[in-house]
């Protein structure tokens, strides 16, 4: 805040993310917006995204014109008082634009994954944030990595450490699944908050990662302290098989991305870099294994257990869901008594990934931040 | 994940693979340096220093310097691969084939072949490709073509770090005797290279850019052009899939044809001289196999059928451009529109 004058910046969504288009304006200049208010569209190398409003006010500036190219935070539009004079927001961008070159352009401080020995395995983490309020720890699906919550992790509040792990079998983690199970997984991830010095976080996990949350819950309740279940696995018995085979099996660029096109209800999410890096985990020794591994303990035939379903009924749980998800069917979520459940609309099995900000913020609520 | 250089990545496939299995050697002529003189060992890892420092990691019994006899060490390369080694053997300059030919391509490639399928040949011969060195006529052809034409062997030519890496792994694991040709532009080029081993299947064509109105096919250190091209003619409004087939053998002909039967205009670039190049073995089998498809003749971007010139301003002319590339990617979108025209 400076004089009630607010910048509007290019995020960063992970690490290598270093510039950004502005692909499209959805609030036009001077219009009136609300702190939070989704206002401009910007596309990095792998995903597009949504910038929100920093403040309530007007949009009295948009510097990034659409079509432009502009470095990770760079000032991209201004959000003001309608009475704040021009002058004064001129003066704004210009000592803006000072600070943002004396810095050598983004930040230089910014956060890298390291890895944790835990439990036999080399576990891959990415921390950000610090504090005295209990962490966070977030659980990727199959296939996934810690890169799924660029866009939620930075925004789950001040004060408290939030960690996104690589389970056992992805991203930088060991390749070592044992028999591929639930309780292996969750093992791992316990061992690996025990090593990080969590003893006690909010656990948020996606897809199978839900389900691996629910069986830590489950084996070490005094480690849980609230869950948020995406899309998860483990709630009934129904998933999408031929996306299992499909992600497992297809090692071109085209075909994955035709199996990869199921996760999203608008299939143009899915880009070339976003397929490349998948098909560049799988290419690691020990990944289509560890996959296939999984897949054969967890998902055989597209049936799962619904064991921990019960377990997922209690007020401590916030489930949220896309209602177009083509992997594990929203109808799931029907009936959990006590859980807090939210549908969305035009969303399919990528919530974090599709409606980012209004993820970040019923989590912020879950977990009391 | 952390950039490598193309050098770094060749050098560290070959390490990781060394340390996981015992019977990976390397050999070639100063593969370590100062083959029978008493001079510093480790000096060279090579002309370009791609195995500098695996002489310290893995002992002289592992890494050995050879006599300049490559008949002999090659040679001797594809016994130790019929006998259980799986040796990496470097040939300095691939345009030095012609002394060795024999051991490749009527002993390895034969092998497995003749002594029905008794016998498997695991070896990989490295070599380096490509002109633009001042390296003059000996020292700077582009002859993947002689290795591509002959049954029995594959034929890899990576044209960035990350591929290097994962296809040098995968042919050191290969059963077969596998051809590696290294283009010396590209040592110093990097990009992200993963810590970890990792493989990329034979016969998988890489998509760099993607389109729908023209297909370019590009090798080695030609994708980096057609990059060039298509990234120019996509700020008019065309769109191009740029095709790297990482390898000529196997070769991935179904994901060209796939994009020709898209965009119905074909043009294919090689360092090679033209006849019975790479370009003509691809457009003659799109030919083949997606004729109707074409909206016009293909075009190839290849050197003249001439030796590398020693002329700076010669051999700058003689290597495919970027604006060579443009030039035929511009004849073939005319070409279509007179004939949709007509």
């Amino acid at each position: 805040m400076s004089g009630g004058i607010e910048a509007v910046t290019v995020p960063k969504w992970g690490m290598a993310m270093e510039e950004g288009k502005v692909t499209g304006w959805l609030k036009p200049e001077g219009s009136t917006v609300r702190k939070g208010e989704e206002i401009v569209e910007v596309e990095s190398s792998k995903i597009t995204g949504v910038v929100e409003s920093p403040a309530d006010g007007v949009l009295r500036r948009q510097i990034g014109k659409v079509e432009e190219t502009w470095m990770t935070g760079a000032l991209i539009g201004v959000v003001a008082a309608p009475e704040t004079p021009d002058a004064e927001i001129d003066a704004f961008i210009a000592q803006f634009n000072a600070d943002f070159a004396a810095a050598g352009g983004p930040a230089a401080a910014k956060a890298e994954p390291q890895t944790v020995e835990a439990g036999g395995r080399l576990i891959r983490y990415l921390k950000m944030g610090e504090g005295e309020e209990t962490p966070v720890v977030l659980i990727h699906g199959f296939g996934g990595d810690l890169n799924n919550w660029l866009f939620v992790q930075g925004e789950l509040g001040a004060g408290r450490a939030v960690y996104a792990l690589d389970l056992p079998g992805h991203g930088g983690s060991s390749k070592d699944v044992g028999d591929g199970s639930l309780s292996v997984l969750a093992a791992a991830v316990h061992a690996a908050m025990g090593a990080l010095g969590v003893t006690r976080a909010h656990v948020v996990g996606h897809s199978m990662g839900g389900a691996v949350a629910l069986r830590l819950a489950a084996d070490h309740p005094a480690a849980v302290a609230s869950l948020t279940l995406i899309a998860p696995a483990g709630l009934g018995a129904e998933i999408n098989a031929g996306y299992i085979e499909g992600f497992i099996k297809e090692t071109r660029q085209r075909s994955l991305t035709a199996v990869m096109e199921q996760l999203f209800a608008a299939p143009g999410l899915v880009t070339r870099d976003m397929v490349d890096d998948i098909l560049k985990y799988k290419r690691l020794d020990g990944a289509e294994a560890a996959l296939r591994t999984i897949a054969a303990a967890q998902f055989d035939a597209g049936r799962q257990s619904a064991a921990l379903r019960a377990a997922a009924a209690s007020p401590a749980t916030l489930v949220i869901w896309g209602r177009d998800d083509r992997i594990i069917p929203v109808a799931h979520a029907e009936g959990l008594a006590g859980a807090r459940i939210e549908l969305f609309e035009a969303t399919g099995h990528m919530p974090h990934l599709e409606k980012p900000a209004d993820v970040a913020r019923l989590i912020r609520s879950h977990i009391g931040a | 994940m952390p950039k490598k250089s193309y050098r770094q990545a060749i050098n560290e496939a070959i390490a990781q693979e060394m340390r996981r299995d015992p019977t990976v050697i390397i050999m070639g002529e100063d593969v370590a340096g100062g083959f029978g003189g008493s001079g510093e060992q480790d000096a060279y890892g090579g002309v370009f220093g791609v195995t500098k420092g695996l002489l310290g990691q893995f002992g002289a019994e592992r890494v050995i310097d050879t006599p300049i006899t490559e008949a002999g060490f090659v040679g001797a390369a594809a016994g130790a691969a019929a006998t259980g080694l799986r040796p990496v053997v470097e040939l300095m300059f691939v345009d030095f084939v012609g002394v060795c030919f024999d051991q490749i391509y009527n002993q390895a490639a034969k092998f497995r072949y003749m002594f029905g399928g008794k016998v498997k040949t695991p070896m990989v011969l490295r070599s380096m490709v490509g002109a633009g060195f001042r390296g003059a006529a000996q020292h700077s052809q582009f002859l993947a073509p002689i290795f591509t034409s002959v049954p029995g062997l594959k034929v890899v030519m990576p044209s960035n770090a990350y591929d290097a890496k994962g296809l040098l792994i995968q042919a050191i694991r290969d059963d077969d005797p596998v051809i590696f040709l290294e283009h010396k532009f590209l040592y110093d080029t990097e990009a992200d290279v993963p810590d970890e081993p990792y493989t990329i299947k034979f016969g998988e064509a890489a998509f760099t850019r993607e389109g729908d109105d023209l297909t370019i096919v590009a090798f080695s250190r030609m994708v980096q052009m057609a990059n060039q091209a298509a990234d120019v003619l996509a700020k008019e409004g065309v769109s191009s899939d740029v095709i790297d087939p990482r390898t000529s053998s196997p070769l991935d002909i179904a994901a060209i044809v796939e994009s020709v039967e898209r965009t119905g205009r074909l043009v294919i670039v090689d360092e090679s001289t033209p006849r019975c190049s790479l370009a003509a073995d691809v457009a003659a089998l799109v030919a083949d196999r997606a004729f109707h498809a074409l909206k016009a003749p293909i075009k190839t971007v290849t050197a003249p059928h001439t030796p590398v010139p020693f002329a700076p301003t010669l051999e700058d002319a003689y290597i495919p451009s970027a604006e060579k590339v443009e030039a035929a990617a511009r004849a073939v979108l005319a070409s279509s529109a007179r004939a949709a025209a007509e």
